[in-house]
Parts: structure tokens; sequence; C-alpha cells
């Protein structure tokens, strides 16, 4: 593990729906160029974390630094107040997100999504903006998709449309909220095989999954959580293979079951 | 699980799904069956009522056209009159202003309804709870005579000094009054509309909007309103379409609009019928017009939207005029034993 400073860092992080406790103070921390896959069952807290990476939730405790700087709130006389929104704007261009359900503009054709922000946030000049949106539409095999709008594309398409729009940002760190979980079987591979690239690549990756493989190949380290927590982290042989907690095993048993059966089928 | 024996036969599989409860054991062919004299009583039933309905509406256009007190000649004399056209024209004005208006209001109530202000949302409820309220026609009466209530208008700190004072007669004329009337009224239903239209867009879209780093201001302007449009269009033309005829409310305060002024012709020669026919015919014609407006609009705004180019009126027509005979025939198959 390089021994450089953190690029994120989770310091505690709370929080409540109601009576209900989502985050249980977890700390993490994700070093420049790593690759986290978080995994877990659902309601165990992992998407809630992720979002509250770029403020998305608001935590009820603690605090997310990226390159140290605190998202979202400051300090002020011992207190956390909110960040003005322009300030906190700035501060999520850094981080991309990959939404589970694409999110990509309806209205807008494939080319317009991935520019959009550059141009309106960044105000980079319209024809550089479109020949960077050419070069990562390329780069996610999505050529000659640029006029097309994101009803007409399949889910996996989509996905990695969504990937290069997060990307034109240019952004230092990227997470991915169960990004293959509303695709079809068959676009999972080309999906995941975009992130395998973007990993070796060298680009910081947190990864909500459920994708076993790809977190067993690509991640650096694997954090399983479970309530709230992150029950067990560590390098993917370790948490995946040979799992020291109960629950990571019954989880992972659960997991592989239901994947013998549908090969079965 | 895997066996290479042949299947068993099928009912040795049946779980009590099937067994007892009968899923899937219907007899389709006993149970719902239509004799052949009970269709041939539909067909002539079918029939009977066509001819039914032809009658009656061939006896209402003949009693209407061959009337003593409609008078065609009449009708035509006045369609293209200098003065009606005036009139039509006062109406298409009111109508642009006070559904700008409405629109523009509309949004901002929208705006302060979906706001997380406990206050603005108040403030957003209470508006709309008057303007909807209320009679039209009242609040039309009421800003016509808001001079004697308000002799003047001024802007200023309430119960403090004032900065700017008019009278209020000055301002607000007639016509004031009436564009204030409808367009005030027209926002409280607007807003709703327009409250729909961006509450039927996706909340993903409005986070990915700021997961990209863009301001709640320009997701809404760039993102989310562009995508409401598709559902606050078709609401909006109808709310066109009957501002339109709304307008006639406004022959209340003496504006001279299409409906006022057939009024003041018919008042001088009595000829009540022929002129109401030319109004009527005149917002026939405009609402015709603004329907198919409407049509082009909702086309333009549903991009991205589907998979499927909406057809215009001219496919449609194509489409129709392909088909051999009337639309509703579809060849029934002949039974097989």
């Amino acid at each position: 593990m390089t021994r450089t400073a953190p690029i994120v860092q989770l310091e505690a992080i709370s929080k409540h729906y109601g009576p209900l406790q989502v985050l249980d103070a977890v700390e993490l921390e994700v070093f420049p160029a790593e690759v986290v896959c978080i995994i877990g069952p659902s309601g165990s807290g992992k998407s809630t974390l992720l979002r509250c990476v770029n403020h998305l939730e608001r935590p009820d405790g603690g605090v997310v630094r990226l390159n140290g700087e605190i998202v979202g709130v400051r300090e002020s006389r011992g207190q956390l107040v909110e960040v003005a929104p322009a300030e906190l704007a700035r501060q999520r261009t850094e981080i991309g997100m990959v939404f589970q359900s694409f999110n990509l503009f309806g209205h807008m054709t494939v080319l317009e999504n991935i520019i959009e922000a550059p141009i309106q946030v960044l105000g980079t000049p319209r024809a550089e903006a479109k020949a960077h949106a050419r070069q990562l539409l390329e780069w996610v095999r999505l050529e000659g998709k640029e006029d097309t709008y994101p009803r007409q594309l399949s889910g996996g398409q989509q996905q990695r449309a969504a990937i290069a729009r997060a990307l034109a940002m240019r952004p230092k760190v990227m997470l991915f909220d169960e990004p293959t979980s509303a695709l079809d079987p068959e676009t999972v591979g080309e999906v995941l095989s975009v992130m395998r690239r973007l990993a070796s690549e060298g680009l910081t990756m947190i990864v909500v999954t459920h994708e076993i493989d790809f977190a067993r190949e690509v991640a650096d380290r694997v954090a399983f959580m479970d309530g709230g927590r992150i029950v067990e982290m560590g390098p993917p042989e370790q948490v995946l293979d040979a799992p020291t907690q109960e629950r990571t095993r019954k989880f992972l048993s659960r997991i592989l079951n239901t994947r013998a059966d549908a090969t079965e089928a | 699980m895997m066996t290479n024996d042949s299947p068993p036969p099928r009912d040795a599989e049946r779980g009590p799904l099937t067994a007892t409860l009968q899923i899937g054991r219907r007899d389709t062919a006993k149970t719902v069956r239509i004799s052949d004299s009970r269709r041939m009583w539909g067909k002539i039933g079918g029939w009977v009522l066509r001819i039914v309905v032809v009658l009656i509406v061939l006896d209402i256009v003949s009693k209407f056209l061959t009337a003593d007190a409609m008078k065609w000649d009449t009708v035509w004399f006045y369609l293209f009159n200098q003065k009606v056209l005036n009139g039509v024209v006062l109406t298409l004005v009111l109508t642009a202003v006070a559904m700008i208006l409405g629109c523009l209001i509309g949004l901002i109530l929208a705006l302060m309804k979906i706001s997380r202000s406990l206050l603005l949302n108040v403030a957003a409820d209470g508006y709309i709870w008057i303007f909807r309220g209320t009679p039209l026609l009242v609040q039309l009466l009421f800003w016509y005579n808001l001079a004697s209530f308000l002799p003047s208008l001024s802007i200023g700190i309430p119960f403090g000094p004032q900065f700017l004072e008019v009278d209020t007669n000055s301002v607000i004329t007639s016509m004031v009054a009436a564009m204030l009337g409808l367009g005030l009224n027209e926002g409280a239903y607007m807003s709703e509309i327009i409250r729909a239209g961006i509450q039927s867009v996706d909340h993903g879209q409005s986070e990915a909007a700021a997961a990209l780093g863009m301001s709640r201001r320009r997701a809404m302007s760039r993102v989310v309103l562009p995508q409401a449009m598709r559902v606050i269009v078709p609401p909006t033309g109808n709310q066109v379409i009957s501002m339109l005829k709304g307008t006639s409310l406004v022959s209340i305060v003496a504006i001279s609009e299409l409906l006022y002024t057939v009024q003041v012709i018919y008042a001088r020669t009595f000829e009540t019928i022929p002129l109401l026919v030319v109004a009527c015919i005149w917002y026939l014609f405009l609402t015709s017009v603004l329907s198919i407006g409407q049509h082009y609009i909702e086309k333009y705004y549903a991009k991205g939207a589907s998979r499927n180019v909406p057809d215009t009126y001219l496919t449609k027509l194509k489409k129709l005029m392909s088909r051999t005979g009337h639309s509703s025939y579809v060849p029934r198959k002949e039974p097989v034993e």
C-alpha cells in the first residue's frame, strides 16, 4: 500500500433516517489510484455511504475530506455548517459519479449530455468540449452514437455514456453506485470492461457493487458492509476468499449460491 | 437436478396451483362462447344505433340551417366586419398577454411550492387558494373596481413611508384590469400544471446534474424544466384554449373583445343569433388553429422521450388513406374445427 496521503477520507460518518441508523461511524480512507469495492447486503448502507462522499446525502455526523478539504460543510465556531452551494458545486466537479439508473439527461443527445457540464460549469469552450467528448466516446467504444438520444441506447451503452459524461469533468475520484445492477446480463460485461480499463489507467475509484468477480479482479481493497458498518476490509483475496467474519461468510455464500442456481437453470 | 430421462407426463407435474386452484385449466372453448344469433343481433343493433345517430344529427343541423332567425347573409356580412375583426384581434391579444402572465406567475408559484422554505410554500398555497377558490368573473369585477377600494396605489414600507404613489384609476384601466384578472387567475392553475411537470421528472436527473457540479438553478433550467415541458405542454394547450374562450368574460368590464363587439352590434340591430354565430365561428376557428399548433409543440418537446417518432396529422392521414375500407374493420377468421 502506498504511504501517500489519502485522496478521500471518511471520518466517523453517521447517518439516520428517523430512528433507523443507516451509517454508524464509518471510517474509510482511499488512496490515489486505488480501487475500493464496497459489497454487502441491500440496506447495509453502502449506497448511502457513497452518496455521502459527494454530499448528495448529508451525514448527520462525521466529515468527508477530499485531498484534505472537507466536502460540503465547513467548521464555524466549532460547528459544522453547510458551505455555499457554489462551493459545494466546485467540490463536486472533482468527484465523478455513475448511478445505477444511468440518469442521462433524456432530452439531450449523448454528445450534449457529455459537454453540458464542462461548458456550463467549467466554462470549457464548446469546440474543445466536443473534441474531448468525442475522444471519451471512442474510449468507451460509443463512437458514432454522438447524436443518439439515451432512450435509443441499450442499458450498457447508456451506462458507458454516463461514465463518459462523468469523466468529461476530469474528476479526481470516480464513484460507482451499483453501475451494473440495472443492466441486462449480456451488457454487464461491456460496462465492467470499461471500468476495468479505468482502473488500469490509475483512476481512483470507489465502487459499490454486487459483482464479486469484478471486485476480486480489479479491487485493491474490498470493504464488506452490514448494518451501517464496515465489518471487514482488506485485499480481495482475504475478504472474498478467506473472510474472518461470520457475516461476510454468510453473505458470500448466499451470493455464490444464487449464482450457482442461475447457471444451473 | 437435470435428468436425461424422457419428461414425465404433464399431469404428474401438477402442483397445488394447477391441480387444486385450477390455474391454467379453464376450458376457453366452453366458457367464453358467443353464439351466432347473439353475434347477428349485435350487428343489427350496431346498425340501428348508427342510423339513429345520423338522423338526430341531420335533424339538428337542418333546423339550425333553415331557421328563420338564422339569417346566413347577416352572418356572412358581419363575419369579416372591421369591428368584429378588431374584436378578434383584441381577444387574441388578451389571450396572449394573460397566458404569458399566467405562465410566469405559475412558474414562480411552482418553484415556491417545491422550495424547501415553509414561508414560500405557505405563500404559494395562499395565492392558489384565493385565486382558484373565487369565481373569475368576481375577480375581474374586483380588479375593475379596485379604485373604489384603493384610491391610490403606492410602493413602500408597510405602515411606513411610501416611495411611489399613483392614482389607481390612471393605472388600472379596464384593459389592465382585464389582463390582471385573467393572468392572475391563470397563474394559480398554471402553477399546479408546472409543479406536476417538474415533479414528473425523475429525481435522478437533478441528482446527476448536482453530481456534475451544476447549481440547483442551472439544473432546473437546463435539465429539469426542458423535460418537464413534455408533461406541461398538453394541459397548457387546454388552458390556452379555455383562456381564449374565457376572454369573453371580460365583456363584463366593457372591453371590446369579440363577444362584447358582437353584443354591441346586436344591441343595435337585434340580430342576436346570427351575431352570436359570428362569434362562435371565430372562436371555433381560433381554437382549431391553436389545437394544431399545440400538436407541433408537443412533438418538439417529445424529442428523446420515446424510441418512436410520434405521428403528425399528415402521417396519420396517410396511414388512414392507405387502409382499405373504414378503419375499424378487422377481418374475422373462421373458427377452425
